[in-house]
Protein backbone atom coordinates (compact mmCIF):
# COMPACT_ATOMS: atom_id res chain seq x y z
CA UNK A 1 0.00 0.00 0.00
CA UNK A 2 1.50 3.36 -1.17
CA UNK A 3 1.37 5.66 1.56
CA UNK A 4 0.04 9.53 0.54
CA UNK A 5 3.38 11.94 -0.11
CA UNK A 6 4.32 14.33 2.67
CA UNK A 7 3.51 17.18 0.36
CA UNK A 8 0.38 16.20 -0.23
CA UNK A 9 -0.25 15.77 3.27
CA UNK A 10 0.92 18.94 4.14
CA UNK A 11 -1.42 20.53 1.22
CA UNK A 12 -4.31 19.09 2.64
CA UNK A 13 -3.58 21.30 5.97
CA UNK A 14 -2.52 24.23 4.38
CA UNK A 15 -5.54 24.04 2.29
CA UNK A 16 -7.82 23.47 5.12
CA UNK A 17 -6.23 26.35 7.31
CA UNK A 18 -6.74 28.64 4.09
CA UNK A 19 -10.76 27.68 4.01
CA UNK A 20 -11.05 28.92 7.69
CA UNK A 21 -8.64 32.65 7.16
CA UNK A 22 -10.58 33.39 4.04
CA UNK A 23 -14.24 32.31 5.51
CA UNK A 24 -12.85 34.87 8.33
CA UNK A 25 -11.02 37.07 6.28
CA UNK A 26 -14.51 37.28 4.21
CA UNK A 27 -16.76 37.45 7.15
CA UNK A 28 -14.68 40.35 9.10
CA UNK A 29 -14.18 42.58 5.58
CA UNK A 30 -16.58 45.70 5.60
CA UNK A 31 -20.63 44.82 4.84
CA UNK A 32 -21.51 46.52 1.56
CA UNK A 33 -23.55 49.42 1.95
CA UNK A 34 -26.32 48.61 -0.05
CA UNK A 35 -26.58 44.35 -0.37
CA UNK A 36 -25.69 44.13 3.55
CA UNK A 37 -24.19 40.85 4.47
CA UNK A 38 -25.24 38.84 1.51
CA UNK A 39 -22.35 40.28 -0.21
CA UNK A 40 -20.01 38.21 1.32
CA UNK A 41 -21.06 35.66 -0.47
CA UNK A 42 -19.07 37.12 -3.51
CA UNK A 43 -15.14 36.07 -2.25
CA UNK A 44 -15.84 32.32 -2.64
CA UNK A 45 -18.38 32.85 -6.03
CA UNK A 46 -15.49 34.58 -7.58
CA UNK A 47 -12.95 31.83 -5.53
CA UNK A 48 -14.36 28.87 -7.15
CA UNK A 49 -15.32 30.16 -10.38
CA UNK A 50 -11.78 31.01 -11.13
CA UNK A 51 -10.48 27.90 -9.67
CA UNK A 52 -13.50 25.84 -12.20
CA UNK A 53 -12.62 28.16 -15.47
CA UNK A 54 -8.76 27.38 -14.75
CA UNK A 55 -9.69 23.70 -14.07
CA UNK A 56 -11.12 23.77 -17.23
CA UNK A 57 -8.53 25.05 -19.56
CA UNK A 58 -6.41 23.10 -18.01
CA UNK A 59 -8.56 19.80 -18.90
CA UNK A 60 -8.46 21.48 -22.75
CA UNK A 61 -4.63 21.85 -22.05
CA UNK A 62 -4.51 17.98 -21.08
CA UNK A 63 -6.65 16.56 -23.78
CA UNK A 64 -4.30 18.15 -26.72
CA UNK A 65 -1.56 16.49 -25.23
CA UNK A 66 -3.38 13.44 -24.38
CA UNK A 67 -4.68 12.95 -28.35
CA UNK A 68 -0.29 14.05 -29.24
CA UNK A 69 1.36 11.31 -26.59
CA UNK A 70 -1.64 8.33 -25.99
CA UNK A 71 0.06 8.74 -22.81
CA UNK A 72 -2.89 7.93 -20.12
CA UNK A 73 -1.22 9.71 -17.44
CA UNK A 74 -2.26 12.51 -19.02
CA UNK A 75 -6.30 11.43 -19.64
CA UNK A 76 -6.03 10.62 -15.59
CA UNK A 77 -4.95 14.39 -14.98
CA UNK A 78 -8.09 15.74 -17.19
CA UNK A 79 -10.66 13.24 -15.69
CA UNK A 80 -9.15 14.82 -12.22
CA UNK A 81 -9.18 18.50 -13.78
CA UNK A 82 -12.80 18.49 -14.81
CA UNK A 83 -14.42 16.65 -11.86
CA UNK A 84 -12.77 19.01 -9.64
CA UNK A 85 -13.74 21.77 -11.66
CA UNK A 86 -17.66 20.20 -12.03
CA UNK A 87 -18.04 20.97 -8.25
CA UNK A 88 -16.23 23.75 -7.72
CA UNK A 89 -18.18 25.58 -10.58
CA UNK A 90 -21.72 23.82 -9.09
CA UNK A 91 -20.67 25.79 -5.51
CA UNK A 92 -20.07 29.03 -8.14
CA UNK A 93 -23.89 28.81 -9.66
CA UNK A 94 -25.15 27.92 -6.61
CA UNK A 95 -23.38 30.98 -4.76
CA UNK A 96 -24.42 33.26 -7.18
CA UNK A 97 -28.10 32.00 -6.91
CA UNK A 98 -27.98 32.86 -3.22
CA UNK A 99 -27.03 36.22 -4.15
CA UNK A 100 -28.93 36.92 -6.86
CA UNK A 101 -32.00 36.29 -4.89
CA UNK A 102 -32.13 39.66 -2.87
CA UNK A 103 -29.75 41.45 -5.58
CA UNK A 104 -31.85 40.72 -8.87
CA UNK A 105 -35.23 39.22 -6.62
CA UNK A 106 -34.83 36.17 -8.24
CA UNK A 107 -33.10 32.49 -8.18
CA UNK A 108 -32.04 32.85 -11.65
CA UNK A 109 -31.99 34.71 -14.87
CA UNK A 110 -31.10 34.06 -18.48
CA UNK A 111 -28.00 36.19 -18.65
CA UNK A 112 -25.48 35.42 -20.73
CA UNK A 113 -23.06 34.31 -17.60
CA UNK A 114 -25.55 32.57 -15.95
CA UNK A 115 -26.65 30.01 -19.09
CA UNK A 116 -23.11 30.03 -20.25
CA UNK A 117 -22.01 28.47 -16.57
CA UNK A 118 -25.55 26.37 -16.73
CA UNK A 119 -24.28 24.79 -20.60
CA UNK A 120 -20.81 24.11 -18.86
CA UNK A 121 -22.09 22.55 -16.19
CA UNK A 122 -24.21 20.15 -18.59
CA UNK A 123 -21.31 19.62 -21.18
CA UNK A 124 -19.04 18.46 -18.58
CA UNK A 125 -21.79 16.13 -17.03
CA UNK A 126 -22.07 14.32 -20.59
CA UNK A 127 -18.64 13.80 -20.87
CA UNK A 128 -18.49 12.13 -17.72
CA UNK A 129 -21.77 10.13 -18.92
CA UNK A 130 -19.78 9.31 -22.19
CA UNK A 131 -17.12 8.34 -20.05
CA UNK A 132 -19.49 5.88 -17.92
CA UNK A 133 -20.60 4.03 -21.21
CA UNK A 134 -17.33 3.22 -22.42
CA UNK A 135 -15.01 0.35 -21.39
CA UNK A 136 -12.29 0.27 -23.19
CA UNK A 137 -9.50 2.92 -21.13
CA UNK A 138 -7.94 3.67 -24.19
CA UNK A 139 -11.28 4.49 -26.41
CA UNK A 140 -12.52 5.99 -23.34
CA UNK A 141 -9.56 8.26 -23.01
CA UNK A 142 -9.51 9.52 -26.79
CA UNK A 143 -13.47 9.84 -26.96
CA UNK A 144 -13.19 11.85 -23.63
CA UNK A 145 -10.27 14.23 -24.83
CA UNK A 146 -12.28 14.64 -28.33
CA UNK A 147 -15.23 15.95 -25.87
CA UNK A 148 -13.29 17.44 -23.64
CA UNK A 149 -12.16 19.52 -26.66
CA UNK A 150 -15.61 20.01 -28.68
CA UNK A 151 -16.80 21.27 -25.07
CA UNK A 152 -14.07 23.60 -24.15
CA UNK A 153 -14.17 25.21 -27.42
CA UNK A 154 -18.14 25.60 -27.47
CA UNK A 155 -18.84 27.10 -23.98
CA UNK A 156 -16.72 30.47 -24.72
CA UNK A 157 -18.87 30.21 -28.39
CA UNK A 158 -22.02 30.22 -26.34
CA UNK A 159 -21.19 32.88 -23.79
CA UNK A 160 -20.73 35.27 -26.75
CA UNK A 161 -23.70 33.88 -28.49
CA UNK A 162 -25.61 34.70 -25.65
CA UNK A 163 -23.58 38.64 -25.22
CA UNK A 164 -26.09 39.50 -28.37
CA UNK A 165 -28.53 39.95 -25.64
CA UNK A 166 -28.22 42.53 -23.12
CA UNK A 167 -26.11 41.12 -20.08
CA UNK A 168 -27.28 42.25 -15.76
CA UNK A 169 -23.95 40.70 -14.65
CA UNK A 170 -22.24 43.23 -12.74
CA UNK A 171 -18.63 43.40 -13.45
CA UNK A 172 -16.54 43.64 -10.38
CA UNK A 173 -13.02 43.70 -11.48
CA UNK A 174 -11.66 45.45 -14.36
CA UNK A 175 -14.93 47.91 -16.82
CA UNK A 176 -17.66 48.09 -15.39
CA UNK A 177 -21.48 47.42 -17.21
CA UNK A 178 -23.69 50.32 -16.92
CA UNK A 179 -26.71 47.71 -16.83
CA UNK A 180 -25.47 45.34 -14.56
CA UNK A 181 -27.58 45.57 -11.46
CA UNK A 182 -25.81 44.97 -8.17
CA UNK A 183 -21.92 46.08 -9.05
CA UNK A 184 -20.07 47.78 -6.39
CA UNK A 185 -16.38 49.21 -5.84
CA UNK A 186 -14.00 47.73 -3.26
CA UNK A 187 -12.07 48.88 -0.38
CA UNK A 188 -8.81 48.06 1.10
CA UNK A 189 -10.07 45.48 3.23
CA UNK A 190 -12.92 43.74 0.87
CA UNK A 191 -9.51 43.85 -1.92
CA UNK A 192 -7.56 42.05 0.13
CA UNK A 193 -10.43 39.53 1.60
CA UNK A 194 -10.98 39.02 -1.76
CA UNK A 195 -7.32 38.44 -3.25
CA UNK A 196 -6.82 36.04 -0.46
CA UNK A 197 -9.63 33.88 -1.69
CA UNK A 198 -8.57 33.71 -4.27
CA UNK A 199 -5.29 32.75 -3.45
CA UNK A 200 -7.05 29.78 -0.96
CA UNK A 201 -9.18 28.40 -3.50
CA UNK A 202 -6.30 28.20 -5.94
CA UNK A 203 -4.58 26.26 -3.41
CA UNK A 204 -7.67 24.06 -2.00
CA UNK A 205 -7.92 23.54 -6.05
CA UNK A 206 -4.30 22.47 -6.38
CA UNK A 207 -4.81 20.22 -3.03
CA UNK A 208 -7.85 18.62 -4.70
CA UNK A 209 -6.62 18.34 -8.09
CA UNK A 210 -3.48 16.14 -6.98
CA UNK A 211 -5.67 13.84 -4.79
CA UNK A 212 -8.19 13.51 -7.24
CA UNK A 213 -4.76 12.27 -9.67
CA UNK A 214 -3.06 9.83 -6.98
CA UNK A 215 -6.94 8.51 -6.68
CA UNK A 216 -6.50 8.00 -10.59
CA UNK A 217 -3.41 6.23 -10.06
CA UNK A 218 -4.33 3.96 -7.75
CA UNK A 219 -7.87 3.05 -9.55
CA UNK A 220 -5.08 2.16 -12.36
CA UNK A 221 -3.22 0.02 -10.19
CA UNK A 222 -6.06 -1.64 -8.94
CA UNK A 223 -7.32 -2.35 -12.41
CA UNK A 224 -3.99 -3.93 -13.67
CA UNK A 225 -3.85 -6.20 -10.41
CA UNK A 226 -7.85 -7.08 -10.88
CA UNK A 227 -6.76 -8.52 -14.47
CA UNK A 228 -3.58 -10.19 -12.90
CA UNK A 229 -5.46 -11.97 -10.95
CA UNK A 230 -8.24 -12.86 -13.24
CA UNK A 231 -5.57 -14.72 -15.69
CA UNK B 1 16.60 24.80 -66.78
CA UNK B 2 15.01 22.07 -67.95
CA UNK B 3 14.98 19.75 -65.22
CA UNK B 4 13.84 22.44 -62.57
CA UNK B 5 10.69 23.04 -65.13
CA UNK B 6 9.63 19.49 -64.89
CA UNK B 7 10.21 19.40 -61.28
CA UNK B 8 7.70 22.31 -61.03
CA UNK B 9 5.17 21.11 -63.04
CA UNK B 10 5.55 17.48 -61.65
CA UNK B 11 4.97 19.28 -58.38
CA UNK B 12 1.08 20.25 -58.55
CA UNK B 13 0.15 17.82 -60.71
CA UNK B 14 0.67 15.07 -58.05
CA UNK B 15 -1.24 17.07 -55.64
CA UNK B 16 -3.73 17.70 -58.08
CA UNK B 17 -4.17 13.30 -58.13
CA UNK B 18 -3.86 13.44 -54.44
CA UNK B 19 -6.69 15.96 -53.97
CA UNK B 20 -8.51 14.51 -56.75
CA UNK B 21 -8.99 11.23 -55.41
CA UNK B 22 -9.71 12.38 -51.41
CA UNK B 23 -12.79 13.78 -53.51
CA UNK B 24 -13.66 10.76 -55.52
CA UNK B 25 -13.46 9.23 -51.87
CA UNK B 26 -15.85 11.89 -50.11
CA UNK B 27 -17.86 11.08 -53.15
CA UNK B 28 -18.10 7.71 -52.81
CA UNK B 29 -19.38 7.55 -49.56
CA UNK B 30 -22.23 10.03 -49.71
CA UNK B 31 -23.02 7.97 -53.04
CA UNK B 32 -22.76 5.22 -50.94
CA UNK B 33 -25.22 6.75 -48.06
CA UNK B 34 -27.85 8.70 -50.81
CA UNK B 35 -28.00 5.14 -52.40
CA UNK B 36 -28.85 3.41 -49.73
CA UNK B 37 -31.40 5.38 -48.48
CA UNK B 38 -33.34 5.78 -51.88
CA UNK B 39 -33.78 2.33 -51.79
CA UNK B 40 -34.91 1.75 -47.81
CA UNK B 41 -36.22 5.06 -47.05
CA UNK B 42 -36.19 4.60 -43.25
CA UNK B 43 -34.31 7.26 -42.16
CA UNK B 44 -35.83 9.79 -44.32
CA UNK B 45 -39.30 8.88 -43.77
CA UNK B 46 -38.62 8.68 -40.34
CA UNK B 47 -36.97 12.35 -40.01
CA UNK B 48 -39.66 13.77 -41.62
CA UNK B 49 -42.89 12.35 -39.95
CA UNK B 50 -40.73 13.38 -36.73
CA UNK B 51 -40.67 16.97 -37.98
CA UNK B 52 -44.12 17.05 -38.89
CA UNK B 53 -45.19 15.47 -35.47
CA UNK B 54 -42.64 17.91 -33.83
CA UNK B 55 -44.59 21.11 -35.37
CA UNK B 56 -47.85 19.29 -34.21
CA UNK B 57 -47.12 19.02 -30.59
CA UNK B 58 -46.23 23.06 -30.78
CA UNK B 59 -48.91 23.72 -32.21
CA UNK B 60 -50.80 22.67 -28.69
CA UNK B 61 -48.49 22.90 -26.52
CA UNK B 62 -47.99 26.71 -27.82
CA UNK B 63 -51.17 27.98 -29.28
CA UNK B 64 -49.63 29.22 -32.71
CA UNK B 65 -52.01 31.80 -33.28
CA UNK B 66 -51.15 34.95 -35.06
CA UNK B 67 -49.46 36.89 -32.65
CA UNK B 68 -47.34 34.41 -30.83
CA UNK B 69 -46.81 32.72 -34.80
CA UNK B 70 -44.16 36.15 -35.16
CA UNK B 71 -42.06 35.65 -32.38
CA UNK B 72 -41.78 32.34 -32.36
CA UNK B 73 -41.71 30.59 -35.61
CA UNK B 74 -37.96 30.53 -36.03
CA UNK B 75 -37.83 29.05 -32.52
CA UNK B 76 -40.32 26.51 -33.42
CA UNK B 77 -38.48 25.43 -36.86
CA UNK B 78 -35.01 25.16 -35.23
CA UNK B 79 -36.20 23.13 -32.05
CA UNK B 80 -38.14 20.82 -34.88
CA UNK B 81 -34.77 20.87 -36.81
CA UNK B 82 -32.85 19.71 -34.41
CA UNK B 83 -35.15 16.87 -32.75
CA UNK B 84 -35.04 15.58 -36.52
CA UNK B 85 -31.16 16.17 -36.97
CA UNK B 86 -30.34 13.83 -34.06
CA UNK B 87 -32.85 10.93 -35.49
CA UNK B 88 -30.79 10.82 -38.46
CA UNK B 89 -27.79 11.06 -37.28
CA UNK B 90 -27.90 8.47 -35.01
CA UNK B 91 -29.59 6.14 -37.59
CA UNK B 92 -26.53 6.98 -40.18
CA UNK B 93 -23.93 5.72 -37.88
CA UNK B 94 -25.99 2.95 -36.02
CA UNK B 95 -26.63 1.51 -39.69
CA UNK B 96 -22.63 1.33 -40.22
CA UNK B 97 -21.77 -0.13 -36.66
CA UNK B 98 -24.53 -2.34 -36.75
CA UNK B 99 -24.00 -4.21 -40.09
CA UNK B 100 -20.20 -3.75 -39.48
CA UNK B 101 -19.78 -1.79 -42.29
CA UNK B 102 -17.45 0.95 -40.29
CA UNK B 103 -15.03 -1.88 -40.51
CA UNK B 104 -15.42 -1.97 -44.19
CA UNK B 105 -15.27 1.96 -44.67
CA UNK B 106 -12.05 1.96 -41.88
CA UNK B 107 -10.39 -0.77 -44.13
CA UNK B 108 -10.69 1.30 -47.68
CA UNK B 109 -7.12 2.65 -48.51
CA UNK B 110 -8.39 6.42 -48.19
CA UNK B 111 -7.50 9.22 -45.56
CA UNK B 112 -10.48 8.99 -42.73
CA UNK B 113 -11.32 12.46 -42.85
CA UNK B 114 -12.48 11.40 -46.18
CA UNK B 115 -15.12 9.17 -44.36
CA UNK B 116 -15.98 11.86 -42.23
CA UNK B 117 -16.58 14.50 -44.67
CA UNK B 118 -18.83 11.83 -46.69
CA UNK B 119 -20.71 11.96 -43.34
CA UNK B 120 -21.20 15.02 -43.32
CA UNK B 121 -22.39 15.85 -46.88
CA UNK B 122 -24.63 13.14 -46.78
CA UNK B 123 -26.58 13.60 -43.21
CA UNK B 124 -26.71 17.28 -44.08
CA UNK B 125 -28.27 16.40 -47.71
CA UNK B 126 -30.89 14.12 -45.75
CA UNK B 127 -31.15 17.09 -43.14
CA UNK B 128 -31.91 19.72 -45.83
CA UNK B 129 -34.42 17.48 -47.93
CA UNK B 130 -36.48 17.20 -44.72
CA UNK B 131 -36.19 21.06 -44.44
CA UNK B 132 -37.02 21.59 -47.91
CA UNK B 133 -40.52 19.98 -47.31
CA UNK B 134 -41.15 21.00 -43.45
CA UNK B 135 -41.18 24.76 -44.67
CA UNK B 136 -43.56 24.72 -47.27
CA UNK B 137 -45.97 22.81 -44.87
CA UNK B 138 -45.05 25.25 -41.89
CA UNK B 139 -45.59 27.85 -44.82
CA UNK B 140 -49.05 26.66 -45.68
CA UNK B 141 -50.52 25.74 -42.19
CA UNK B 142 -49.88 29.18 -40.88
CA UNK B 143 -49.64 31.57 -43.95
CA UNK B 144 -46.22 32.80 -43.56
CA UNK B 145 -43.80 32.54 -46.54
CA UNK B 146 -40.85 31.38 -45.56
CA UNK B 147 -39.02 30.89 -48.88
CA UNK B 148 -36.55 33.94 -48.62
CA UNK B 149 -33.29 34.05 -49.31
CA UNK B 150 -32.09 35.20 -46.44
CA UNK B 151 -33.57 32.33 -44.56
CA UNK B 152 -32.16 29.91 -46.42
CA UNK B 153 -29.10 31.02 -46.29
CA UNK B 154 -29.46 31.04 -42.14
CA UNK B 155 -30.73 27.37 -42.89
CA UNK B 156 -28.12 26.11 -44.23
CA UNK B 157 -25.64 27.49 -42.62
CA UNK B 158 -27.15 26.41 -39.18
CA UNK B 159 -27.55 23.04 -41.02
CA UNK B 160 -23.81 22.45 -41.90
CA UNK B 161 -22.49 23.31 -38.49
CA UNK B 162 -25.21 20.95 -36.71
CA UNK B 163 -24.35 18.03 -39.15
CA UNK B 164 -20.52 18.92 -39.00
CA UNK B 165 -20.47 18.10 -35.04
CA UNK B 166 -23.61 15.98 -35.05
CA UNK B 167 -21.50 13.71 -37.01
CA UNK B 168 -18.58 13.38 -34.81
CA UNK B 169 -20.34 12.87 -31.77
CA UNK B 170 -22.69 10.73 -33.07
CA UNK B 171 -19.07 8.67 -34.36
CA UNK B 172 -18.35 8.41 -30.60
CA UNK B 173 -21.93 7.92 -29.33
CA UNK B 174 -22.60 4.21 -31.47
CA UNK B 175 -19.75 3.21 -30.03
CA UNK B 176 -20.88 3.40 -26.28
CA UNK B 177 -22.74 1.46 -24.08
CA UNK B 178 -25.70 3.67 -23.82
CA UNK B 179 -25.79 4.95 -27.60
CA UNK B 180 -29.56 5.82 -28.75
CA UNK B 181 -30.07 8.05 -25.70
CA UNK B 182 -26.14 9.59 -25.70
CA UNK B 183 -25.88 11.46 -28.78
CA UNK B 184 -28.69 14.13 -27.91
CA UNK B 185 -27.43 14.32 -24.33
CA UNK B 186 -23.71 14.95 -25.90
CA UNK B 187 -24.75 17.14 -28.51
CA UNK B 188 -27.23 19.57 -27.40
CA UNK B 189 -25.14 21.41 -25.08
CA UNK B 190 -22.44 22.31 -27.40
CA UNK B 191 -25.08 23.13 -30.78
CA UNK B 192 -26.17 26.02 -28.44
CA UNK B 193 -23.98 28.71 -30.31
CA UNK B 194 -25.68 27.20 -33.83
CA UNK B 195 -29.21 27.08 -32.22
CA UNK B 196 -28.87 30.66 -30.54
CA UNK B 197 -27.58 32.39 -33.44
CA UNK B 198 -29.83 30.84 -36.63
CA UNK B 199 -32.86 31.46 -34.20
CA UNK B 200 -32.02 35.22 -33.77
CA UNK B 201 -30.95 35.33 -37.42
CA UNK B 202 -34.25 33.95 -38.39
CA UNK B 203 -36.37 35.62 -36.40
CA UNK B 204 -34.32 38.96 -37.85
CA UNK B 205 -34.93 37.36 -41.55
CA UNK B 206 -38.19 37.23 -40.81
CA UNK B 207 -39.45 40.61 -38.88
CA UNK B 208 -37.26 42.12 -41.35
CA UNK B 209 -34.81 43.58 -39.03
CA UNK B 210 -31.87 45.93 -40.24
CA UNK B 211 -28.58 44.13 -41.46
CA UNK B 212 -26.49 45.41 -38.71
CA UNK B 213 -29.15 43.04 -36.33
CA UNK B 214 -28.90 40.10 -38.47
CA UNK B 215 -25.19 40.24 -39.57
CA UNK B 216 -23.57 39.43 -35.88
CA UNK B 217 -25.61 36.36 -35.60
CA UNK B 218 -24.81 35.08 -39.44
CA UNK B 219 -21.10 36.00 -38.92
CA UNK B 220 -20.95 34.09 -35.51
CA UNK B 221 -23.29 30.91 -37.39
CA UNK B 222 -19.97 31.07 -40.14
CA UNK B 223 -17.28 31.16 -37.05
CA UNK B 224 -18.95 28.27 -35.46
CA UNK B 225 -18.73 26.42 -38.84
CA UNK B 226 -15.62 26.72 -39.30
CA UNK B 227 -13.64 26.49 -35.97
CA UNK B 228 -15.74 22.91 -35.54
CA UNK B 229 -15.56 21.41 -38.94
CA UNK B 230 -11.59 22.05 -38.76
CA UNK B 231 -11.92 20.65 -35.12
CA UNK B 232 -13.72 17.32 -36.37
CA UNK B 233 -11.49 17.50 -39.36
CA UNK B 234 -8.81 17.11 -37.00
CA UNK B 235 -9.81 14.80 -34.42
CA UNK B 236 -11.91 12.47 -36.47
CA UNK B 237 -9.33 10.11 -36.69
CA UNK B 238 -9.13 9.21 -33.13
CA UNK B 239 -12.67 8.68 -32.88
CA UNK B 240 -12.88 5.78 -35.12
CA UNK B 241 -9.64 4.45 -34.40
CA UNK B 242 -9.35 0.81 -32.87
Amino acid sequence: MQTKPLALRILDILAIVLLGISAYLALNAPTERVMGEVQKVFYFHIGTAWTALLGFILAGVFSVIYLITKDLKWDRFQVAAIEVSLVFFLITIVLGSIWARPAWNTWWTWDPRLTTAAVTELIYVAYFMLRQGIDDPDRRARFGAVYALVGGLSAPITFFAIRLFRTIHPVVIGGTNPEADGGFSMTPDMRSAFFFALFAFSIIFIDLFWNRIRLGDLQEKVEQLKLKVSM
Amino acid sequence: MVDKTTEIRSVPLERRSHKSSFIKAVGAVVWKDLRAEFRSRELFSAMLVFSLLIILIFNFALELDIKTRQSVTSGVLWATFAFAGTLGLNRSMAIEKDRGCLDGLLLAPVDRSAIYFGKVISNLAFMLIVELIVLPVYSVLYTVNLFQPGLLLVILLGSIGYAGVGTLLAAMSVQTRTRDILLPILLFPVVIPVLLSAVKASSGFLNGADWEEIVLPLNLLIAYDIIFIALAFMVFDNVVEE
